[in-house]
Formats: C-alpha cells, sequence, structure tokens
C-alpha cells in the first residue's frame, strides 16, 4: 500500500486563491472543529490552557511579507495543508503501509491503526502537511473531509471540505482536476495555477493561484482616468469659483 | 507480509455526524452569523456540542463562518466559565470569593440598588459592554431611573454612527452596506477586521469576481488591506485631509451629481451671512420654519418645500429680513476649493502623493459617472415625483474605527459622507444602502434624556441625537454635567452613545458627583476596554480616608473569569451564548440586509447545568428582569404584584414597546400572522426556532434603493412598525446643529459654555466637515513622539475573550509590536529583540518584529491579546501574560495637561469617542534583551473551575465520538 | 531537524553492531572458544539490538513495530528494518553453529557481512532518499554510515583480536586507516553538505510560496504564535560557531584520540585491548557527529517558517 497507485480515477483537490485570502484562519479552525471528533483520533492540544499551547492541526494559515521590484511590499496570507500529491512521497517512505493514496480519487490518508508513529511520511513532506498526535502519536493529516464529502448524513450540498463551505472569502474551491471541465480546473487554467515546489518533483493536486497584480501607488493618472480630462466638458471657458456650475445646471433643466 | 497496495481499506464514508442539530445565532464576536449546532451525547450522557457550522439559510453569513465562530466549542467549554454567583472576600483586584446561592446574591443586589433609586437614582452607574440587548439595559436603566447608562459605543465607534445619523441618517454595518453586486470601485477606510466581519469577507470576494476595484486606505496593510488593487498607506490621523483634498479635486473637475444634490440634501439651502448677527450660519428659513433656497428662474428666496423650485447652488441672495445668505453648496466649495486642501497641499501631512490622490479621485469619478448604472424600476418620491428608473454611481465606501477613534474622527466620517452624497452615491444602485430599519435620520431619532428624581423612572431614553445646545444634559448652572461621563456636556456634546470609557475616572475624581454602585455587563474595563488599564486598576480598588472604597460597590456579570471579574465585589456568573434567550432586535441593532428586514434570536440550544458539574448560571438578560421585578420598576411588576416577565424569553415575547411593537417582528399576532406589527405570538419563539432563529421580511422592489426619498419605502417603514409616519430625510451636508454651539462659544447665543472650551468649539464644530490635527499629536512635542502607535483587530479573535478559547490562542498566544523597517533600522532592532514604547503617559517594553507593509512612522499591534497572569484561567505563566502586551497603558483618558491645568478627556471634543487612535510614542531599544513584557501585574486569582480541565492537561476534544 | 537521542543513538550504536557483525562475518579472528565466540559475537549482537531498540524509542507506537517489516518494497525504513533483523537471525545462525562445532562456515559469514552491510546502507537510506533534506540526500550519505559503520567493526575486532591483526593486518594499522578514510568522508561530505542548501536544491520561500513572480518573499507571521510539531521536528537552529566547535569534537573524540590510541599501540606494542578505549572515544566522537548531523540539517518545511 506504500506503493502509489499508477492512476487514480478522479483527482479530487483543492484550489487556493491567494489573490482573495484575507487570513481569516476561518478554514483552519473549522478544520480543526470537524476533524477533532471525525476521522480518526480527536486533533489534541497539549498545555492548552497553558504556558505553551500547542496542538495538532491539518491547516494553517501562514503571512508572507512580498517586497516587488517597484513599488510598496504587500502581505499575502497563504493557507497551507496536504496537497494530495500524484507522487506522494509521504506514501512511500511509510514502513507500515499507514500511509496510502486512494486509487479511486487520490487521497492520500494515513490508516491510524496500522500508523506506528516514526514521523517519516513528515520529514518525506515537503510541504509540512503531517503533524504528530501530541496526544495518540499518530500521524494526522487532511482527510480532504473524506468522511464528509460522500457522507449521506449530511446534506447533498454540504458534501465538500469543511474549510471550503466555510471560507467567507470563497478563497478555497473543490473538486476533480482529472475532469478538464470541472470548476478548479478550468480556474486554475484561465488563472495560471502553479504548484508549490515544484522542483520536489511530489506533483502537488492542490493548486495555488498567485495574487493579481497591484496597482503601483506612484503609477501616472491614466489617459482614460484624468480628471482634467473628464473636467473638460465641465469647465472649459468657465472662469470663477464654480464656473462650471451654471452650465451644468442649465444641463438639468 | 507485504499488503497488496490495492486492497480497499476499511473506511467509513458516512459516519454519524450529529444526534441533533440546533439552530441559533453565534456569539463569537458581534457580527451575528447564524449558526447550525450539531449536538450529540456525550460521555456522561448529556448532550454535547460536537460540530457548529454556518448556516446557509441565514441572511449575514450565508453558510459560512469565521474561525471565532468555528472555535465556539472551546468558547462554550472554557475552563475560565464562572459557575455560580461569587462574593469578594479579599482585596479589590485580587480575585479571592467566595461562591454564593442566588439568593444571597439577588438579594443583596436589591438592597443595595433599592436605597439609591429610592434616594438618589443617579448613584447607579449601569454601563454594558460588547452585549446586544441595550434595548432591555437601557430601558432598564430609564425605569430605574439614574440618568447613567450607555453601552460601549462612546469608547468604540460612536463618531461613524453619529457621524453617519447627522448626515444622512445611516452609518456603515448595522446601519447600512455597500451593494456588492453592482459596485465599481470600493474603498475601504480604517478596517483590518470589522463587526460585520463575513458580510465584508463576502462581499470583497463578489468584487474580486466581478473584477471591481478595491481601495484600502489604512497605515497598515493586513487583512482586507492585503487584498486590495491599491493600498494608501495614510499616517494616522489624516483621513479627513485625504477625504478633502478628494472632494477638492472633484469639485475643481465639476464631478459631482448635481441633481441628486438638489433632490436629496441641503447643498440649496440658504446660510445666513451677517456676521455679527445671533444668526449667523445659520439657515434661513421662513416662518413655518421651512429652509430656504434661492430660485434659479426667478432669482427670488422662496421655500425649499416649494413645489417644482429649481434652486440654485450658487450666487448672494437677499433675504426678506435684508441679511445675506448664500447657499450651503456655495459654502462648501469655497471651503473645499482653497489651495489647502489641494493634493499638493497635503501630501506631507498625509503621507500620500499628489498624483495618488488625484489619480484616486479620477477612478472615483470615472466608476461613478462613466460606469452609471440604470436599472428599469420605476419609483416614486417623496413629494410625488414619478422615476422610471433608478440610476446608480456605482461608488461606495466602508469605513470604521480607524478613521473615527481620532479626535478629528467625526469631522472626518462626515467628510467621507459628504464625499458619498457629492457623487450621489448613498442609497443608489452600486453605492451604499440602507439596511432597514434605517435610514433613521435625526428627525426620526429621540433626543437624549436626563432629569432624573427618586423613585421615578428617567423620561425618556438616555441616549438620542440632540439638536442643538438647548438639548445638552445639564444641570441648572448650565455648566454642571448631570451624567457620570459627562456625555451630553459642554465636554462632548454630541455623544450619542455616552462615553463609557470615562465613568470610572470620572466616578473616582467624583467628577461631577461619586457614585454608589457601578453595575456593569460584559466589560473588561480593568483591562483591555479601558484606557490607561493601570490607572483604571487603582482607582477601582482606590479607598478614601476612612478606609471605604471611592466606588464603594461593584456589581458585575460575566460569563467568564475576565480581568474585571477580580475587582466586582458581587458577581453574577452569565451563560455561554449557547445557553441563553437573546434577542438581536429592531428596537436595537438588528441583522437586516440592504434587502430585507431581518432579526434573530439565541435560544438554549444547550441546558446549562448539563454542561458541567455544579454549574449554576443564569442569562445576564433574565437576572436583569427578576432585579427590576425585586426593585419594583415599572414595568417590570404586573398588577398583582408579581414579576410580569418570567424571564428574557417572555419579554422578547410578551413586551410590547408601544402597542404591537416589540422587541422581535416575525410572526406576530395572535397565530403569528403578521409581520413587523401585531399583537404578541405565545408561540413567537417556536416559529423563530422552526425558521432557523431569525425572521426576514423582504423589502418590496420599489422600495429598494433611494430609501431616504422613497414612497414605498416609507410606506412599507410604517407598516413594518419601523417608523410611525413618513420621515423627511434631506441630507446635511451642512450641519446646523454645530454652528448653534459655535454660537454659544462665540458668545452670540445661550446656553454660554466655560470659557475654558469656546476656543475649541468654534475650531472644531465646523458645520461642513473639516480637518484638525489630533489632539495628542498637538498637544505633545513631536520630536520626542515621532511615531504613531495603533492596533489591529485580528480576523481570529474577538477581543479579550478569544484567550481563554484553546484553539484560538494559538493562532494569537502573544502579540509582537510591528515596527517599520525604517524605524527598526535607526533604533538597532530586529525581529525578536524587546523595545520600550514610550508615549506622554507611560512606557511598555514588548517584543517587536520587523516589516515593510506598512506606513512608515507608524508601529502597530493585534489587539487584546495580552492578559493579566492569572486571568482567564489561564496558567500566569501564559505567553498572552508574559510576551502579551496592551497599547493601552500608554493611553492616557486625559490629554496633558494645558497652560492653565485644564485636562481634557482623550477623546473627539463632538462626540466624545474615545481617541484611542491619536497614540504617539516613541521607540527604543531595550537595554535588557529578555521578557517578560511590561507592565507586570499582580498575579490575578481564579475562581473554581468550571470543568475538571487541569493546567497542563492533554486537551482531546471529541474523544467519546473518536475512539 | 530536531536531533533526538532516540535516532542518534540508534544510528550510532546499530553502525557499530552491524560494522563489527560484518567483521566477524568476514572471518576477523577472535580467541577460541565457543564462550568468546558467544561473549564476542554477543557485542556485536547486543549493539545491534540496542540501537534498533532504542529506535523504538522515537516511535509513537512501538507496539505496532512489527507492522513496519511490510513495506520492503517501497520503503527503505522497512527495508531496514527487514534486513536488520533478518541479519540478525543469519548472525545468530552463524554463531550458534561456529560455538557448537568451533567452524565458522565462510558463505553464511559472508552473507552475514552482506547483510550487515546491506542494513548500514538502508539505515543511511532513511535520511539519504529525503529530497526534503538537501543535506542528507547525496550519495555520500550512505558512504559515510558504511564507513563509520566499518571502522567501529573493525576497531572491536582489532581490540578481541588474539594476535592483534585482522584479516592478516595489524588491527591498529587497519583501524587507523580506516579512520582516517572515514573521517575524510566525513569531512567531505561536511564540504558538499555547505553547498547542498535549501536552495542549492532550487527550493526558496518563493517556490515554496509561488510568490517568486512577485517579489523577494518572506515570512512575516507564523500561522501560530507557539511552537508546533513542525517546528519542533523539523526546525532547529544552531549557531555556526557551535556547530563549528562541536565538529571539532566529533573530530578530536571520534578521529584524532583514536588514531593517537591506535598510533600508541602500534609503536609502543602493547595489547591491543587498549583499543576498545579508541573505540570509546569513537563512539563519543560520532555522538557528536551524528547529532550534527541532524542539528545542522534543513528541512524544506523550514521555508514556510
Amino acid at each position: 500500500m506504500t506503493a502509489l497507485p499508477q492512476s487514480t480515477g478522479k483527482k479530487l483537490g483543492l484550489v487556493i486563491d491567494l489573490d482573495i485570502c484575507v487570513g481569516c484562519h476561518a478554514c483552519v479552525v473549522v478544520c480543526k472543529e470537524w476533524n477533532t471528533s471525525g476521522y480518526g483520533a480527536p486533533l489534541a492540544d497539549s498545555d492548552p490552557y497553558g504556558s505553551e499551547p500547542s496542538g495538532a492541526w491539518l491547516n494553517r494559515v501562514h503571512t508572507f511579507e512580498v517586497q516587488p521590484d517597484v513599488g510598496p511590499a504587500s502581505i499575502v496570507h497563504f493557507p497551507k495543508s496536504c496537497l494530495h500529491c500524484e507522487t506522494a512521497p509521504c506514501v512511500t517512505v511509510c514502513p507500515t503501509g499507514a500511509s496510502y493514496k486512494r486509487s479511486e480519487d487520490g487521497i492520500v490518508l494515513v490508516d491510524e491503526d496500522m500508523c506506528i508513529g516514526c514521523g517519516l511520511c513528515a520529514w518525506a513532506c515537503p510541504y509540512g502537511a503531517r503533524e504528530m498526535d501530541p496526544a495518540e502519536k499518530v500521524m494526522k493529516k487532511c482527510t480532504l473531509c473524506v468522511d464528509r464529502i460522500y457522507n449521506e448524513n449530511i446534506p447533498e450540498i454540504d458534501r465538500e471540505p469543511a474549510c471550503v463551505k466555510t471560507c467567507p472569502a470563497n478563497a478555497r474551491h473543490f473538486g476533480d482536476f482529472a475532469d478538464p471541465d470541472s470548476d478548479v480546473s478550468v480556474m486554475v487554467k484561465e488563472r495560471g495555477g502553479i504548484d508549490l515546489m515544484p522542483e520536489q518533483g511530489t506533483k502537488p493536486v492542490n493548486k495555488y493561484l498567485m495574487p493579481r497584480p497591484k496597482t503601483n501607488p506612484l503609477m501616472e493618472v491614466d489617459e482614460t482616468f484624468s480628471l482634467a480630462d473628464m473636467a473638460r466638458e465641465n469647465t472649459t471657458g468657465a472662469t470663477g469659483l464654480l464656473g462650471w456650475i451654471d452650465r451644468a445646471l442649465d444641463r438639468l433643466g | 507480509m507485504s499488503a497488496d497496495p490495492n486492497l480497499p481499506r476499511a473506511l467509513d464514508t458516512n459516519p454519524h455526524v450529529s444526534d441533533e442539530i440546533r439552530q441559533t445565532t453565534c456569539y463569537m464576536c458581534a457580527c451575528r452569523c447564524g449558526i447550525n449546532v450539531h449536538l450529540r451525547k456525550g460521555a456522561d450522557g448529556q448532550p454535547k456540542v460536537r460540530y457548529i457550522e454556518g448556516n446557509r439559510n441565514h441572511p449575514i453569513n450565508k453558510g459560512v463562518l469565521c474561525a471565532k465562530g468555528s472555535a465556539g466549542i472551546m468558547q462554550h467549554y472554557s475552563p475560565a466559565r464562572l459557575k455560580k454567583p461569587l462574593l469578594r472576600t479579599g482585596e479589590r483586584g485580587e480575585g479571592k470569593f467566595k461562591e454564593i446561592e442566588w439568593d444571597e446574591a439577588m438579594s443583596l443586589a436589591t438592597n443595595w440598588l433599592s436605597d439609591i433609586r429610592n434616594t438618589d437614582p443617579k448613584k447607579l452607574a449601569f454601563f454594558t459592554g460588547r452585549d446586544q440587548s441595550q434595548s432591555l439595559t437601557g430601558w432598564w436603566a430609564q425605569q430605574f431611573g439614574t440618568p447613567n447608562f450607555a453601552a460601549h459605543g462612546g469608547f468604540c465607534s460612536v463618531n461613524m454612527a453619529a457621524g453617519g445619523i447627522y448626515t444622512f441618517g445611516g452609518a456603515f454595518w448595522e446601519f447600512g452596506s455597500p451593494d456588492w453586486d453592482k459596485t465599481e470601485l470600493f474603498m475601504i477606510f480604517g478596517v483590518a477586521e470589522d463587526h460585520d466581519s463575513n458580510p465584508i469577507k463576502m462581499g470583497l470576494s463578489k468584487l474580486k469576481q466581478r473584477g471591481a476595484k478595491i481601495i484600502a486606505v489604512n497605515p497598515i496593510r493586513t487583512a482586507y488591506n492585503a487584498i486590495a488593487d491599491e493600498w494608501v498607506g495614510i499616517t494616522p490621523g489624516t483621513d479627513g485631509l485625504f477625504i478633502l483634498a478628494l472632494i477638492h479635486e472633484l469639485l475643481k473637475a465639476g464631478k459631482v451629481d448635481l441633481d441628486y444634490l438638489i433632490r436629496y440634501t441641503n447643498a440649496p439651502w440658504l446660510v445666513i451671512d451677517d456676521e455679527n448677527s445671533k444668526d449667523h450660519g445659520l439657515f434661513a428659513r421662513n416662518k413655518k420654519g421651512e429652509p430656504l433656497v434661492l430660485d434659479r428662474k426667478t432669482g427670488k428666496v422662496v421655500s425649499s418645500k416649494k413645489k417644482g423650485v429649481k434652486p440654485n447652488l450658487k450666487g448672494e441672495a437677499t433675504l426678506p429680513s435684508k441679511q445675506k445668505a448664500v447657499p450651503v453648496f456655495e459654502l462648501l466649495a469655497r471651503k473645499y476649493l482653497n489651495e489647502e486642501y489641494s493634493p499638493e497641499s497635503v501630501s506631507e501631512k498625509t503621507g500620500i502623493t499628489d498624483s495618488q490622490i488625484k489619480r484616486i479621485a479620477a477612478e472615483i469619478a470615472h466608476a461613478a459617472f462613466e460606469k452609471e448604472i440604470v436599472i428599469d424600476q420605476p419609483w416614486v418620491d417623496m413629494k410625488g415625483e414619478k422615476h422610471d428608473k433608478m440610476i446608480g454611481r456605482p461608488v461606495s465606501f466602508h469605513a470604521m474605527r480607524g478613521i473615527s477613534a481620532h479626535s478629528n474622527g467625526f469631522q472626518t466620517c462626515r467628510a467621507l459622507h459628504l464625499l458619498q452624497i457629492l457623487l450621489g452615491s448613498i442609497d443608489c444602485p452600486g453605492g451604499y444602502r440602507f439596511k432597514p430599519p434605517y435610514p433613521r435620520p435625526v428627525e426620526g431619532q429621540p433626543k437624549p434624556h436626563g432629569g432624573c428624581k427618586p423613585g421615578e423612572p428617567l423620561p425618556g431614553p438616555h441616549l438620542g441625537f440632540l439638536r442643538g445646545p438647548e438639548d445638552l444634559l445639564l444641570e441648572d448652572d448650565n455648566l454642571t454635567p448631570q451624567r457620570i461621563d459627562k456625555a451630553f456636556s459642554w465636554d462632548a456634546p454630541m455623544s450619542s452613545h455616552g462615553l463609557m470609557h470615562m465613568v470610572i475616572s470620572n466616578a473616582h475624581a467624583r467628577d461631577p458627583y461619586g457614585i454608589d454602585v457601578l453595575f456593569m455587563y460584559m466589560a473588561n474595563m480593568s483591562w483591555n476596554s479601558s484606557m490607561n488599564s493601570k490607572g483604571v486598576m487603582k482607582m477601582l480598588s482606590d479607598k478614601d480616608e476612612n478606609g471605604e472604597y471611592i466606588i464603594p460597590k461593584i456589581i458585575y456579570s460575566d460569563a467568564y473569569n475576565s480581568e474585571m471579574v477580580a475587582f466586582a465585589d458581587l458577581i453574577l456568573p452569565d451563560t455561554t451564548y449557547l445557553e441563553r434567550h437573546d434577542c438581536i432586535s429592531i428596537l436595537d441593532r438588528p441583522i437586516s440586509e440592504p434587502e430585507a428586514l431581518a432579526d434573530s434570536i439565541r435560544w438554549p440550544v444547550v441546558e446549562p447545568e448539563t454542561q458541567a458539574p455544579g454549574r449554576d448560571v443564569r442569562g445576564f438578560q433574565s437576572v436583569l428582569l427578576d432585579l427590576g421585578y425585586r426593585l419594583g420598576l415599572p414595568g417590570m411588576v404586573n398588577d398583582e404584584g408579581l414579576a410580569k416577565y418570567k424571564d428574557y424569553a417572555d419579554y422578547m415575547v410578551n413586551h410590547e414597546r408601544k402597542p404591537g411593537i416589540g422587541p422581535l417582528a416575525g410572526w406576530r399576532g395572535k397565530k403569528g400572522e403578521k409581520k413587523g406589527r401585531g399583537e404578541p405570538n405565545p408561540d413567537q419563539l417556536k416559529r423563530y426556532i422552526e425558521n432557523g432563529g431569525f425572521f426576514t421580511a423582504e423589502v418590496p422592489e420599489e422600495a429598494r434603493y433611494f430609501k431616504h426619498a422613497n414612497m414605498a419605502w416609507q410606506n412599507w417603514a410604517v407598516e413594518m412598525g419601523l417608523q410611525d409616519a413618513p420621515i423627511e430625510n434631506i441630507f446635511q451636508l451642512y450641519l446646523e446643529p454645530l454652528r448653534k454651539f459655535q454660537l454659544c462659544a462665540e458668545g452670540k447665543a445661550e446656553p454660554q459654555p466655560p470659557d475654558s472650551h469656546r476656543e475649541r468649539i468654534k475650531r472644531c464644530f465646523d458645520p461642513l466637515p473639516t480637518w484638525y490635527a489630533p489632539f495628542e499629536g498637538a498637544a505633545i512635542d513631536t520630536d520626542e513622539f515621532p511615531l504613531h502607535a495603533l492596533t489591529q483587530r485580528p480576523a481570529a479573535m474577538y477581543h479579550s475573550w478569544g484567550s481563554q478559547n484553546a484553539w484560538l490562542r494559538q493562532i494569537h498566544g502573544e502579540n509582537p509590536l510591528y515596527v517599520p523597517g525604517g524605524v527598526c533600522d535607526e533604533a538597532g532592532l530586529k525581529t525578536g529583540d524587546w523595545a520600550w514604547v514610550i508615549s506622554h503617559h507611560g512606557k511598555i517594553k514588548v517584543p517587536i518584529a520587523r516589516m515593510e507593509a506598512v506606513n512608515g512612522k507608524t508601529l502597530w499591534t493585534w489587539n487584546a491579546i495580552g492578559k493579566r497572569s492569572g486571568a482567564w484561567n489561564l496558567d500566569p505563566d501564559a505567553p498572552e501574560a508574559k510576551k502579551g502586551f496592551l497599547l493601552n497603558h500608554l493611553i492616557k483618558e486625559l490629554l496633558p495637561a494645558k497652560e492653565d491645568g485644564m485636562r481634557w478627556s482623550n477623546s473627539d471634543p463632538i462626540t466624545g469617542q474615545a481617541a484611542w487612535f491619536d497614540l504617539r510614542v516613541r521607540i527604543e531599544k531595550a537595554e535588557n534583551q529578555t521578557g517578560p513584557s511590561q507592565p507586570q501585574f499582580p498575579r490575578q486569582n481564579s475562581p473554581k473551575r468550571s470543568v475538571r480541565t487541569r493546567l497542563g492537561d492533554m486537551l482531546k476534544f471529541g474523544e467519546e465520538w473518536t475512539k | 531537524m530536531h536531533p533526538a537521542i532516540s535516532v542518534i543513538f540508534f544510528t550510532v550504536m546499530s553502525g557499530a553492531g552491524f560494522g563489527f557483525m560484518a567483521m566477524l562475518g568476514l572471518g576477523a579472528s577472535v580467541p577460541d572458544g565457543p564462550m568468546s565466540a558467544f561473549l564476542i559475537s554477543g557485542v556485536a549482537g547486543v549493539l545491534a539490538v540496542a540501537g534498533l531498540l532504542a529506535s523504538t524509542f522515537h516511535l509513537g507506537h512501538p507496539e505496532r513495530a512489527l507492522k513496519a517489516f511490510s513495506q520492503w518494497r517501497t520503503s527503505w525504513l522497512s527495508r531496514e528494518g527487514v534486513l536488520a533483523v533478518s541479519t540478525l537471525m543469519l548472525f545468530a545462525i552463524y554463531v550458534l553453529i561456529w560455538m557448537a562445532t568451533g567452524d565458522r562456515i565462510i558463505v553464511l559469514g559472508l552473507f552475514v557481512a552482506l547483510g550487515a552491510a546491506a542494513t548500514v546502507f538502508a539505515t543511511a537510506m532513511i535520511y539519504a532518499q529525503l529530497k526534503t533534506v538537501p543535506q542528507w540526500n547525496m550519495q555520500q550519505t550512505p558512504l559515510c554510515y558504511l564507513l563509520f559503520a566499518a571502522v567501529s567493526g573493525v576497531l572491536l575486532a582489532a581490540s578481541f583480536a588474539p594476535d592483534g591483526t585482522i584479516f592478516g593486518m595489524p588491527g591498529a594499522m587497519l583501524a587507523m586507516m580506516e579512520l582516517l578514510m572515514a573521517w575524510a568522508a566525513k569531512v567531505m561530505w561536511w564540504q558538499q553538505a555547505k553547498k547542498a542548501t535549501l536552495a542549492a536544491s532550487g527550493s526558496t520561500v518563493e517556490t515554496a510560496t509561488g510568490l517568486g513572480s512577485i517579489g523577494k518573499t518572506r515570512l512575516l507571521e507564523r500561522p501560530h504564535t507557539g511552537e508546533n510539531y513542525l517546528t519542533k521536528e523539523m526546525i532547529h537552529k544552531i549557531g555556526r560557531k557551535h556547530a563549528t566547535k562541536l565538529r571539532l569534537i566529533a573530530m578530536i573524540l571520534g578521529c584524532i584520540i583514536p588514531v593517537l590510541i591506535c598510533l600508541v599501540v602500534l609503536l609502543l606494542a602493547i595489547s591491543n585491548i587498549w583499543l576498545l578505549a579508541a573505540f570509546g572515544f569513537l563512539m563519543a566522537g560520532l555522538f557528536a557527529e551524528r547529532w550534527l548531523f541532524f542539528a545542522e540539517a534543513e528541512h524544506s518545511v523550514s521555508l514556510y517558517y
């Protein structure tokens, strides 16, 4: 099982839109909340009210500062969870077969009953997508809410990962990347979705959409937006304070 | 031993989720989203909260939920929950208490309060914090008879609310929002994260999808500002100047909506120009009191109400009194076309280049006038004129504390509203949209009420909108404030939300008088909700020469062991938000959206006693009604002398403010067949619960825009009970009440202010939006304190509440001070260093982090992360206490002394809003590069825990349902 | 990477154990008699087993350790387990026959040696396979592991050799040469490792976030303010000064002192049992070397923190 499937029927995963993520951590906490009572052991927190609180989380939002060559520095909020890689190195290093990639949909999971808690999969993952549970000592990771997306006990409309459902900014999208016509595939095509650390050769399924270019504040006044031009119809020939107003009022009738 | 990789795994993709879903309203912040609370049987056999998600049908959040909302479970099961009434045994501040029974607690409170009520009701100061039950608490205080009531608006955002109501009968958030579906250009000022948390995020997402431009004006480029297409890294406190420069540009180019101004605003009204008269600067009116305008066709002065009049916007008129008069529009054009508001002139102060200002002005004009929206929806205005179309100027704005929490905040908020109105973008397609019950102009608002008599209720509601100096709440000397917070006095005449931040300080100084009982709810005044927290802690625990506390009795209600608990004498433990009744009422702050009137409830989705052993807590509102009954307050006792309302739920259903009008608008009438108006329905709450905890009534199509002047809206609002009759709403570009105060200050009208106040009133109470330098910066040496220091609201934390939350405190367990790169280099600081930050009032020691995406003169940190050691039942060495910090210690509630010794409140001179963001500081590398942050305080003791969670335990939430 | 004591113990001790096992399998001479065969082989076995046991302290669920033998087709950790246990079993048979008959079966011995080498190689590959840690992801990594295992084995073999010779060569001489070779390899590894940064492997904050197309990227805020499993496990920062000092200590303890002891043994012709002291120092040096192996290794996750 540590062997990867030759191919998977579906390639389920997420598109994360960095252009709209406001860094609110909604996806982070809902993930914790859903999964602590869901798949496998609870996501434990050690020293929860103490001096060093630290828990297992499957999704975290980092904040980066980016300094372009021209213009002021900007901030990018960066959510990160398991990317469900096609050639997932975390799966092949697993000595017990606890880690596996589902052939039907490509979701990478950990069978916690088989996990010996050696931590090698976390070492093998370039992205930091796996965290050892501090209480149960088994490896925890994003399941793409495998217990939601097929769950007949919840309404069909809600059968998507908890993080996608909750995102107030609609910065997270879930779908099948094997289907070129799926919303996620189209979005990735149109916006040029990218892989994280492509050089690692992991072929992540999850894609990231980059922030759109910002207005450079030092940009000169655009021709089409020149107030002077817009004003000309009003102010040409007019003199004095509010010289334009009589004509403008005349136009109103 | 090798297994087949293709072997299917035993995996249950259909696990049982919950036994039952109950729908209520979130309270992890003030946003009031609808939530589905999934319950499942816990290990003790009692229902336990398994999962909280957004309610897809809810008008506010439409299924989404933020980090705080999803962390509700940890708030609900927080070990900092109080479990029984407490009576202080140690000294104030220590946090030593004994548990008492409710009966004892209630009799104690009744004894303390009944004495006061019968002798001098103003000896009670009753102030509430972030609760959303002000229509009840205000009514209670009114029935009690004390003039001393307000909620936390005075230190939050009264400038925004009052600036908006006075100008156009609305404001942002609960009052109105951008037309997210149609706007083409959106500008957001002074907001990192907001009360209107999820709707703004959903709205921004819509804008992004449509490619509409977002411009963010904020010294700090985090959160919403991070995703904006353009960032304006403005110098704090100069937003007004920036906005007025935009207005300068638009006026110069003639890019304002004259038709709109003539129809809906006082732009054409004539203002008397007679330097020496006592009506100089007031509106010229006829005998009927109707404002006069200058008719363009005839050149005559006529009533603005005259049918078909085509008023001029400029020119000089001679009034029948022979006085000269000028239209408002000309006055404002004269003012803003002055070079002092040109982009070039404001560039240095605002830190924005003139070319950026000019370009943004051009983009605004382009969006407003070149991208005009036309909707084929006929409507009739209040003058009876029919319009076939609704014409929209798709430019919209949102602003909050960043622009309002300055001493020039009222005028700045007014400036922003002026800009919206000049563009014609208030309640038009693509612009700003009112949310029912708004618009509600000053004409539709109560005046403030004072005047208290022993044993009698106050004649009317405490808070309101005064029309002029005649409505001030002063003693007979016309100088001494009636209220303990000095609201509606010369210090802050238009303080429509009161001045909660001055209550403790004034009570301690016995200025204007001492009080006997301080009664507070959900307000962390000894910590993050006060300026000068250390000073407030001292004021709360100071004793007089007889060894008695200067503030003799403090009653406090809170659900959690906050910093304020330690300073109270009697604690009334409140429930969590999942155990209580609440109504988010049209009498208060409902949850409407522009196209629907909406209100909602909370109800006990779990009962407190099932949620932890020995838990004996009561919803504060029910306790308040019980207290009202015990005190015999009118309206709270029935004819038989028994309690009129069993509890808050009973009140929510059966209380009527006016016949047919109660706290909840939905399912009124005997059978629940009526909306808005109707007799109480005993099944009302049941109907709310069946509907997901909320009620909506759609605004009719023809009433959805131009509500300020739309007859269909007015009729519908009357039908729904939002108002009793149509209310004329002329937008007040020129605000006459301000001018009236100036006339008093100029010595031309009565009453007369103290001499000390004259100059300030003359300068700041400009009837046209203006800009003056924030007071703190003007009162100190800016070379000594060259930097600004601000806080930003983190999206994943809400005030102090979040730190007890095991999940949220991992995200924000400590807060560095973010320091611009240039300042770091100058001070020799790098990320991880400790530094002293020094203001005119105090110094704090903090860990710093370098940042570039910030105004070069602005330091900032996250709001309210720092905790007092031992508070919130956290480990005394919690990072919140040792590495977290508050800027509050640097902020004084008073400004530096002037030459005459006079110390002004650090507030807006018009509304009294706390000027948090005027703070000026300098930064120095600390000699000792180790923590903890400073100041530190003696450890607060924790009352008994509500659950048997020991510090250091492993938290494994959901264990019983997994394995 | 977090330098966990259990893993340091595991790699050093089992390396020595299998190294010695290999020497015995290759026919290194020991004093005659079943008891001596038992005791001396026992040293190899105990070292290897102790190392393996130590590794289970690193596991969250050591009771499930047997499951780790299943994935030998893909997992180096599993292979390491399978090889270690097979080699130990083979070695046990080899020793039993030896004790029983007094004869050592050469073919079996060669297989033991081969198994031991393969085990050590597999151990090294657990680390060397990780593209996420460029310093480890080098061909020289298994070479160093093999050489250190070999030199540990040689020193032990030389200590116990009745005539002080192994395979006909003076043990101390062989050990000294091996020591110099192994440490030369390690010094080369250090040189290589210095160059094998994340950046050199092509991974930067910019590729990790994709934000390079916009500009120079740096972390402003960690996702959570406290530490987490990833930061504790994968991000270990040590000062350069500290590292240089430790390297020196590793070299002195693991190379210079053992070499000097070998020289003394050679020149003064004193009992080769003194070489046990050299072995002790080598172990101490290798503990320092192995600590650095982990502590200095940069994981790509650090690009996110």
